[in-house]
């Protein structure tokens, strides 16, 4: 029982989340919050796996969020509504809660589909120059995006609100929380499993020395078509979600800044810790969300001690040069991040009676 | 055909825009095996550097109230000194201690990406949004090139990205602290004993960089005088592509790298609807990449195992 309790511990932590969610007693901008909070640790989580257990520098991870994101409203305004491109529904909208996965999964599909566009020039490629191909696909996604007109170009996409509202009628419940509550759990399960795997060891040992490996017998490109194919598939599951989140899509929303707050979590978390990057991808949504009050308090402050001059308003930019600082900061004094490369159960080893995670 | 040449021109201008920024690239790169993503937004810190030296030499009933000439003269080195101190600053206080504590090479990378966002927002935190427009400074005369029109000012920019390219490929061929320069990226840890200041060498490379990329802001903004925030973010991060493109750590790869990109970018714009452009820019590059995967002039590395 013991050994089971942290398992316990979340199952009724997200139960009571839903709960509380369900009965109301969340408004409307703590559960937004919540759910973003659980998009951008998939998202962290699986940009970790690259960057992180395969120590390879992808700085375009936004872009497979943007196809999963585009790939996931597709889906979804195709099955359960009528929408003016794809005709007719091809599934009763009592189906819509049912087979949702099904469009996270589809998402997922596609965005690792999008991952060879790394993962094969990966193959002679390493370091900075593999860097710079991670930005040419984000930049390649999105400029495909913008470029076709069907589905919206550059004035993004919507209908995706229509399909949660049909998930509603059927039982009234908060799903996008429910969902990415889930997704999470099944992005972490499957990177711990993957990590722990044969395969897993055949990543870190690509990380460690990509020679050295190919001559222990380890298909090293095999390793690789499958961590950026994993990684963007869970990357572009957390875009389908967040479609879905949002009610709207647009490409620019995907562009290399995303990919920054990304790289951000992840590194600030620690490379190659999965629980050191969730820790992170939450401090760092709370810090955005929590920034939005201090800003507007701190103006008062300073304007009432007389040390801001009087025309001169704090705003909301201030907002992108603290977290930065912050960051730089950070960096300063703990370069290896929240946990370095180990688990939060390396670093507590008493938490480890309470935990089997398999 | 005349349309191909007039956009030949346009191209070549484009490109020594893309030079000058992955030539300070290169330099830091080919030194501290760094990428130095800061760099596109210490090129906007030039351009604005530019308007305020300039506003400032040319308001009429100012302190200076220069003639034109005179402040175009001014203004180019006083823009590189100013914008060379800023890279050196980063360099001193975001770099430099967290190299000192032998942190992970990617760890210093996103700093320098954290710097270019405080410089991006600090910018529009503490100027506000109003974008600001460079006075003129070069009366603009066309010329006449066999049917193709030509502005001084384009020829001025073409010229000044060639001589900055000579000048830093002979610095860094030629000169003592150039041969340091490239002694640095052989082997970081027996230059010291060498009798070789290390930190001095670093430093020189930041001015050198952050000067060449102060210069082109300045040249960016006589030519598209309207300044605003993100404008270093776009084409700092085209101009890094350049540079890998032409093989990051060499000279001649950032200035070729610089070129090539701002021809098909310009010719699919020309040709194409241009909204292409990025699409096919970038898969050229990445076809480059793939085939060539250490960039046109960069020499693949062996290491031992």
């Amino acid at each position: 029982m013991q050994r089971y309790a942290i398992n316990i511990f979340f199952l009724v932590a997200a139960v009571t989340l839903v709960g509380l969610a369900q009965a109301g007693m969340l408004d409307k901008y703590v559960l937004t919050v919540i759910t973003f909070m659980g998009i951008n640790c998939i998202f962290a989580v699986s940009l970790n796996l690259v960057n992180g257990y395969m120590g390879e520098f992808s700085c375009g991870h936004g872009g497979f969020m943007c196809v999963g994101a585009y790939a996931g409203s597709l889906l979804s305004v195709a099955f359960f509504t009528n929408s003016k491109l794809f005709g007719a529904a091809l599934f009763a909208p009592e189906l819509a809660p049912f087979l949702f996965p099904l469009v996270l999964i589809g998402a997922g599909l596609a965005a690792a589909l999008f991952g060879l566009i790394v993962a094969l020039p990966s193959f002679h490629t390493r370091d900075d120059y593999l860097a710079i191909i991670t930005i040419a696909a984000n930049y390649i996604i999105i400029s495909i995006v913008e470029n076709i007109d069907a589905i919206g170009g550059p004035r993004g996409f919507s209908g995706m609100k229509k399909v949660v509202g049909l998930m509603t009628d059927v039982a009234n419940v908060p799903w996008m929380l429910i969902w990415t509550i889930i997704g999470l759990f099944a992005c972490v399960m499957i990177i711990y499993r993957l990590m722990t795997s044969t395969y897993g060891k055949g990543i870190s040992a690509v990380c460690q020395n990509e020679v050295a490996a190919e001559i222990m017998g380890i298909n090293t490109n095999r390793v690789k078509i499958m961590a950026f194919m994993v990684s963007s598939g869970l990357a572009g599951l957390s875009g389908a979600l967040y479609a879905h989140v949002y009610g709207y899509v647009n490409a620019q929303a995907f562009n290399i800044l995303k990919s920054t707050e990304g790289l951000v979590m992840v590194y600030l978390g620690g490379m190659g810790s999965i629980s050191g990057v969730l820790l992170a991808a939450v401090a760092f949504t709370l810090l955005i969300e929590v920034l939005r009050f201090v800003i507007p308090w701190l103006n008062d402050v300073l304007h009432a001690t007389g040390l801001l001059a009087v025309n001169y308003e704090l705003g909301q930019v201030w907002k992108w040069v603290i977290i930065p600082l912050v960051l730089i900061l950070l960096m300063q004094f703990r370069p290896e991040g929240f946990l370095g490369n180990r688990e939060l159960t390396h670093v507590f080893p008493r938490l480890r009676r309470w935990i089997t995670f398999r | 055909m005349e349309l191909v040449l007039q956009q030949c021109v346009n191209a070549l201008q484009w490109g020594s825009f893309y030079a000058l920024i992955a030539l300070g690239y290169t330099l830091v790169y080919g030194v501290l095996r760094l990428i130095n993503f800061a760099h596109g937004d210490i090129f906007m810190v030039g351009a604005y550097l530019a308007f305020f030296i300039s506003t400032a030499l040319l308001a009429p009933d100012g302190m200076f109230a220069f003639p034109r000439e005179l402040v175009l003269a001014l203004t180019i080195p006083l823009t590189m000194i100013f914008t060379s101190l800023v890279g050196v600053t980063l360099e001193r206080v975001a770099y430099r201690p967290l190299m000192r504590k032998g942190a992970h090479r990617l760890y210093v990378v996103i700093t320098a990406l954290m710097c270019g966002l405080i410089l991006e927002n600090g910018n529009l935190a503490l100027l506000g949004a109003s974008r600001k427009t460079l006075p003129v400074l070069l009366d603009k005369s066309v010329y006449d090139l066999w049917g193709i029109a030509v502005t001084n000012l384009k020829l001025w920019v073409i010229l000044a990205a060639v001589l900055v390219f000579l000048a830093l490929h002979f610095i860094v061929v030629k000169t003592r602290i150039g041969m340091a320069m490239r002694a640095v990226s052989w082997d970081k840890f027996a230059l010291p004993l060498m009798g070789i200041p290390l930190d001095s060498v670093i430093v020189f490379t930041f001015i050198l960089g952050s000067g060449v990329a102060g210069l082109g802001g300045l040249l960016f903004a006589m030519s598209y005088p309207v300044l605003e925030p993100y404008m270093g973010a776009m084409t700092g991060w085209k101009a890094f592509i350049a540079a890998v493109v032409g093989g990051i750590g060499d000279i001649r790869g950032a200035f070729a790298g610089g070129f090539l990109l701002a021809f098909v970018e310009v010719m699919v714009a020309a040709f194409l609807p241009s909204t292409f452009r990025d699409l096919f820019a970038f898969s050229i590059l990445l076809l480059i990449l793939w085939q060539r995967p250490t960039g046109i002039f960069g020499k693949p590395l062996t290491s031992k195992i």
